[in-house]
């Protein structure tokens, strides 16, 4: 527990001498996402690099291992009026907050509060020489080099192992309430986006089983007052509501049909299959559950100024990412080189060319 | 780069004209004048020759000419860059954006705007206006700097503790690589599969590729806005006023803060109102729903006049608001008046260092026998001191660039970095190598070489070649001296 950071150096060394391949796991509570892991690979457990190194209230930062807990993280940061206000999901009680940037997930008020890649102000990171590097910083406006810390946002660890993390937190709104209202699918998405330009405290708006639910969250004033104006009745089960959403506890996602992630415009027109669809981020995450064709899939996510992933289940050996145009691809691969000239990382995780 | 060009000036310009129009392929001096330097003019060089393309093709095939015969490539917007990372490269092209001026569309209900990367940034704002929308980040520059340059620079402003840089408010970028491919990074989405490229080339100061099409999103105008603007005795206790109003749970659109210089020049030059008498002066904006900002200034009010606040006064209407922030907005030409020249810092640092670090100032202040003054991005921790000099006296300029690099090792040394909005460019590339050591310093130029083999794109800048680093952390810096600046004065 603690700082591990020389033993990871050591295995990492020790794997570029012998050839071997390492896959990276926090508290394994992703283990679902991207293509099935290398099983000829062995683990680099970062879920024992652990704890928070520091934490200025005031500033609204927080630096904190990669394998730190997000509900010991959470929970710091209650003590103090506090929070991660992009929602991050947690897949079980071991998700951590390096899985958590390297898989870029954010809850439903990312597209008000931003990603977990948007708050990110620095990190450390391990690459595929052993190096440890630093880069970035604990404060909020920092040019100097590259954003090479936000770049491991969708990586996936394909770049090195994430060890620390700095971020920008903030204060608890002062008070939240929700909205719900009957509304069909050809009605909801126009309407959210309605909603979401209107100079309004709104940190939610999603749609499932017929419903739209909208998110008001602010000063005590601010948000009575919109509530009064807007359509929709006030609903308790609003926290439950959101709390299910953010760490896909609705029922929606349980079961183990394919679960697809359209990641769209947030204006653009529904894709047309049938089965069942749940929208998040004002339109701009789409669930859906089935079996589908991926590049069918594709095809569709790029009509809606986006793009696909299979996010969990089905055929996890081929693709599951959207596929990458030729250029991207050839600067991807370039890059994954020089973090990792040795491909050691996670090799095939994100892309079975990566 | 010290290669030598493959190709003169004349073929080059001979090859461009071909497909570009001939009046803007740039070679005589005269007209290439005024590109020889950006807004940090202390730095100049002048180009081989100055092309303005207006098409993406022609970028694309300007590009695959360059990266053929290994010609430099400095990509240019409005100009106004504050470290030198448009000075041109004696053996290389200037590749100004400035025909690139059309914004292409603005979608009200998506809240987005598509962009060239010549449009400037308030020319946005102004545009989304009638939708009831504004583009969020908003430097000082914004008349006249260019939503190009603000992704090449990551570009913040006034606003950016609650609204973000302008890595947090695009959505996708096109772009002509080094080797002139033509690709979109990014998507309408919130995100896409993969690394997150777009925002490894926002700040990446022109290196990693030219940007040619910008996607950004807009806000919806908030209903109201004011200001609380606060005096203070002590720098100290304006310090810890910042930290109080935040941790209140109130996030201001806007909180800065100035020094005593700063409040009288700023003040001399607007007429503001200030307190002159203060030692440290802050401006609160608090926006939002009109219930909201009623709630949150009276809190304002009541936290600075407890957190010690020798005069406290909030605007009234707009036209009291514009100006109290008139007077920060004319700080810089404000300081112009009192002194014949400054040289403006951009370092960043935790807040609570702040007293520590104007302390530490102050002293070699003295010790280099230069003024300075001070204004700040209280809220997220940019610091912006004016060194006063006179370029005309001898030596006076080595002085401040000295004076200028002594303040950020301070601000490394307690946390913070190098720059926090103006870019390294030429101007700060030395320091790079106090705040990174040589492992870093390698990684950025092997993501360099991924994008840029042939390492065409702007050279020079933002990251130290290594082996100059282990010379600058050995040496005393004030004994240093810079070889542009050293030929742009002689």
């Amino acid at each position: 527990m603690g700082d591990i950071s020389q033993t990871l150096k050591e295995q990492i060394l020790q794997a570029g001498k012998s050839g071997q391949k390492l896959n990276i796991e926090g508290g394994g509570t992703k283990a679902f996402m991207g293509r099935s892991a290398d099983t000829d690979a062995g683990t680099l457990k970062l879920g024992e690099h652990t704890g928070i190194v520091e934490y200025h209230p005031v500033e609204l930062i927080m630096t904190a291992r990669a394998g730190t807990n997000l509900a010991e993280i959470e929970a710091t940061l209650a003590e103090e009026g506090q929070c991660l206000h992009f929602e991050p999901p947690r897949f079980g009680e071991g998700s951590t907050l390096g899985g958590t940037l390297a898989c870029n997930l954010s809850g439903p008020a990312r597209p008000w509060s931003g990603s977990v890649r948007d708050q990110v102000l620095g990190i450390r990171l391990l690459n595929g020489k052993g190096e440890h590097l630093r880069f970035g910083g604990q404060v909020m406006k920092n040019v100097a080099g590259y954003d090479t810390s936000r770049l491991q946002a969708g990586a996936m660890g394909t770049l090195g192992a994430i060890t620390e993390i700095s971020l920008k937190v903030m204060p608890k709104p002062a008070m939240s309430l929700t909205l719900v209202e009957e509304m069909s699918l050809d009605d909801v998405i126009h309407y959210m986006n309605s909603r979401a330009k209107e100079p309004k405290p709104i940190t939610g708006a999603a749609w499932v089983d017929g419903k739209v639910y909208l998110r008001l969250a602010g000063a005590r004033s601010a948000v009575e007052a919109t509530a009064e104006k807007w359509s929709g009745d006030v609903t308790e089960q609003g926290d439950a509501f959101w709390q299910q959403l953010q760490h896909m506890q609705h029922d929606f996602f349980a079961g183990d049909e394919p679960l697809w992630r359209f990641s769209v415009g947030s204006t653009a027109g529904n894709p047309e299959l049938d089965g069942p669809w749940l929208i998040d981020w004002a339109g701009s995450q789409r669930w859906y559950r089935g079996e589908a064709d991926i590049a069918r899939m594709e095809t569709l996510a790029q009509r809606a100024g986006g793009q696909v992933s299979l996010f969990r289940g089905g055929d996890r050996t081929d693709e599951v990412m959207h596929h990458q145009p030729r250029a991207l691809k050839e600067l991807q691969s370039r890059l994954k080189k020089s973090f990792d000239p040795e491909g050691i990382f996670n090799p095939g995780r994100l892309y079975s060319w990566l | 780069m010290t290669t030598k060009p493959k190709v003169s000036r004349a073929e080059l310009a001979e090859q461009f004209r071909a497909f570009i129009d001939p009046d803007f392929v740039i070679t005589d001096n005269e007209t290439m004048k005024p590109y020889e330097c950006d807004g940090m003019s202390m730095y100049c060089e002048m180009p081989m020759l100055v092309v303005l393309p207006e098409t993406a093709e022609q970028v694309q095939r300007i590009m695959r000419i360059c990266n053929e015969h290994e010609v430099p490539v400095v990509a240019r917007g409005a100009g106004t860059g504050l470290s030198a990372g448009a000075m041109p490269h004696k053996e290389g092209v200037v590749l100004s954006l400035a025909k690139f001026n059309r914004i292409l569309d603005i979608d009200p209900l998506a809240r987005t705007a598509r962009l060239q990367p010549g449009v400037r940034n308030l020319a946005i704002s102004e545009e989304a206006a009638q939708f009831g929308l504004y583009y969020g980040p908003d430097p000082s520059s914004q008349i006249a700097c260019t939503i190009g340059g603000n992704v090449a620079e990551n570009s913040g402003g006034v606003h950016c503790l609650k609204y973000g840089l302008t890595v947090h408010n695009i959505l996708s970028v096109e772009m002509i690589t080094a080797e002139g491919e033509r690709v979109t990074i990014g998507s309408d989405a919130l995100d896409v599969c993969g690394m997150d490229l777009l925002a490894l080339m926002t700040g990446s100061e022109g290196l990693l590729g030219i940007v040619t099409e910008v996607k950004v999103k807009l806000l919806p105008k908030p209903e109201v806005a004011q200001v609380v603007m606060a005096g203070f005795d002590s720098v100290q206790k304006a310090g810890d006023a910042v930290g109080g109003i935040i941790s209140h749970g109130i996030i201001p659109g806007g909180l800065e803060m100035m020094d005593g210089h700063a409040i009288i020049a700023a003040d001399d030059f607007a007429q503001a109102g200030y307190p002159r008498e203060a030692k440290a002066l802050l401006l609160c904006e608090v926006d939002g729903t009109e219930e909201e900002v009623h709630e949150h200034i009276a809190q304002a009010e009541a936290l600075f006049r407890k957190l010690g606040a020798t005069s406290v006064k909030t605007s009234q209407s707009e036209e009291e608001r514009a100006l109290l922030w008139k007077g920060r907005k004319s700080a810089f030409p404000a300081v112009g008046r009192i002194s014949p020249d400054y040289y403006c810092m951009d370092g960043t640092i935790p807040r609570r260092y702040l007293a520590h670090v104007l302390l530490e100032m102050e002293k070699m202040s003295e010790e280099f026998g230069l003024r300075v003054a001070n204004v700040f991005h209280a809220g997220d921790g940019n610091l912006h001191p004016l060194i006063l000099f006179d370029a005309n006296v001898p030596g006076e300029f080595e002085r401040t660039e000295a004076f200028g690099g002594r303040i950020l090792d301070l601000c490394v040394e307690v946390g913070g970095c190098i720059t926090g909005e103006h870019g390294v460019g030429v101007e700060k590339i030395r320091q790079m190598a106090v705040q990174f050591n040589d492992e870093e310093l390698q990684q950025f130029h092997d993501v360099k070489a991924a994008f840029d083999p042939a390492g065409i794109l702007n050279p020079g800048k933002g990251v130290p070649a290594l082996r100059f680093c282990q010379e600058y952390r050995s040496l005393e810096h004030k004994q240093h001296k810079h070889d542009t600046v050293e030929a742009a004065h002689g």
